[in-house]
């Protein structure tokens, strides 16, 4: 509302604002270049190659003419190929976990049923399934895919539960003397409270879905940045490892800029989630 | 006066079990409000004043005795009993004319009449510059206003307040009182309200129910005579006041729980 009575004056200053906060979260990374670059320069390690040498390779990487090796002008394949894994096994998540997550939050009976076996599996890591998931579901793409699905499904499901349980009960009691009673109350009432929850357990799942997907392409799949990065490391090819590395961070940010664009435009209501 | 009741609380108690003590929240509680009354119950903290209250809203079963409504036993939450919490209860995701049009729509009213209802509604609250901000850009007031209304618009018959201008700044707070006391008088409502101020309930009330704590009951009731809109500086004001407040600190003397 009162955005349109200070737009002038503002936006100039929006704008310096903006380049501040931009050349801020520069300074770290610069004196990290900076660092290795002088580290690499001084021979601390022959087997880390300078920030040049990656950059160099990067461009190879994505686009190939350099190097022409078995890596040249790979990088799109994948990262599709990641991506895929990461958002299909994502996706997979959220579509149990939020339903689940809501029975749970909203049937003592479910609740009773499922929640000490969900508490009980929780802390096993995501790492310690890797062989159990290479038996039940083979070298290859399909355990990677579990995987990822693994990492995600517990923020989503314990996040919603939580948003589910933590709806103000004044709420339920306005809904009811409005004439709004029984199963009504779950779209019109718990559902929209439960959101903002639902929103940071999905971005902390999608988040954790690029976490483990190095892990998850350790299982011998021919393609993906976690795949890149184990070749990387048989091959003794360090700026290979560290090219996956930047991708997958890369990756992982935009990611998170997307869900958090998404979360911010479906919980405009909210006070807390303005930006 | 041999008029039905709209309201005929008769004998009606709640005992409460909390954390293993039995706490007798109210004792025999016997109050019979007319259609178009303004009743404010007022008491200190523990007296029940709000659990009668809500057992009037239906959120609260009684332990024991009858709490009627036209004369038919009062079976949980309805829109005819619409309720206007001190801490607003509005919901954060809807906009102020969604709010309003909640119960409307919970109720499947046709588009045109809610949208109809919706406006009419803003405009006596007088918040069209405000239709479409959440409540979470309002100030208090304004949030109340929007509580009133979306009870008001989902055709309320007793509008029941639990300190609702409790926690407003002084002069929000007269003005809200005077904007109740219009739309009370153009609209017939019956109106049960809770306060903790005395000057509160005599500046709005018909009648004021006096409650008293341990075990929570009704202690008097007062009819209030003065002529409206009445002058809170005026010494006939002053006279029930006095009276009143007599009334209430002679139940603070410490009593055997």
């Amino acid at each position: 509302m009162s955005d349109a009575t200070l737009t002038l004056p503002a936006r100039s200053n929006v704008a310096l604002a903006r380049l501040r906060t931009f050349g801020l979260a520069l300074i770290v990374p610069a004196l990290l270049l900076l660092g290795w670059h002088l580290a690499v320069k001084a021979s601390m390690s022959r087997l880390i190659p300078s920030p040049y040498a990656v950059a160099e390779y990067m461009v190879d990487f994505a686009w190939g003419g350099i190097w022409d090796d078995a890596f040249s002008a790979t990088l799109h394949l994948h990262l599709m190929a990641s991506a895929g894994r990461v958002y299909g096994g994502f996706l997979l998540a959220a579509m149990v976990a939020v339903p689940l997550g809501l029975l749970i939050g909203r049937t003592p009976l479910i609740r009773d049923l499922l929640d000490p076996f969900l508490q009980l599996m929780r802390p096993i890591p995501v790492t310690a399934w890797l062989p159990l998931s290479m038996i039940l579901f083979g070298l290859g793409a399909r355990s990677a895919f579990f995987l990822v699905f693994l990492g995600a499904f517990y923020p989503i499901l314990l996040n919603t539960i939580f948003g589910v349980r933590g709806v103000e009960a004044r709420l339920f009691e306005a809904a009811s003397m409005l004439g709004c009673r029984g199963n009504a109350q779950f779209f019109k009432v718990v559902l929209p409270a439960a959101l903002p929850s639902i929103f940071t357990g999905l971005r902390l799942g999608l988040g954790l879905a690029w976490f483990v997907i190095v892990v998850g392409e350790m299982t011998g799949v021919p393609q993906g940045l976690g795949a890149v990065i184990m070749d990387g490391r048989t091959l003794s090819r360090t700026e290979l490892v560290i090219c996956g590395m930047i991708v997958i961070g890369i990756a992982g940010y935009l990611s998170d800029r997307v869900i958090l664009a998404l979360m911010n435009r479906a919980l405009r209501w909210s006070p807390q989630h303005h930006g | 006066m041999a008029e039905i009741p709209i309201l005929d609380i008769r004998a009606v108690s709640k005992r409460f079990t909390l954390q293993g003590q039995v706490i007798d929240a109210l004792r025999d509680a016997n109050l019979s409000v007319v259609k178009g009354e303004f009743i404010c119950l007022i008491g200190a903290s523990g007296c029940g004043k709000s659990t009668l209250l809500r057992i009037v809203a239906g959120f609260e079963p009684v332990t024991a005795g009858d709490a009627l409504m036209w004369g038919k036993p009062i079976a949980g939450p309805a829109p005819d009993r619409g309720m206007v919490f001190q801490d607003y209860g509005l919901f954060p995701w809807l906009s102020v004319r969604e709010n309003i049009a909640f119960g409307p729509n919970a109720r499947g009213r046709p588009k045109g009449e809610v949208t109809a209802t919706v406006d009419r509604f803003i405009d006596m609250i007088g918040l069209g510059r405000f239709a479409n901000a959440w409540p979470h850009q309002l100030s208090g007031g304004m949030k109340q206003r929007v509580a009133i209304a979306r009870v008001l618009a989902n055709d309320a018959e007793i509008v029941l307040m639990d300190e609702p201008f409790g926690a407003l700044d002084a002069m929000t707070r007269e003005r809200l009182q005077d904007e109740l006391l219009d739309i009370w008088q153009r609209t017939g409502l019956t109106v049960i309200f809770v306060t903790h101020s005395i000057e509160e309930a005599i500046f709005l009330a018909d009648r004021v129910v006096v409650m008293e704590p341990g075990p929570g009951r009704i202690a008097s009731e007062h009819r209030i005579e003065l002529p409206r809109p009445r002058d809170v500086s005026s010494p006939e004001f002053n006279d029930v006041r006095r009276m009143l407040g007599a009334k209430l600190h002679s139940h603070h003397a410490p009593k055997a729980a």
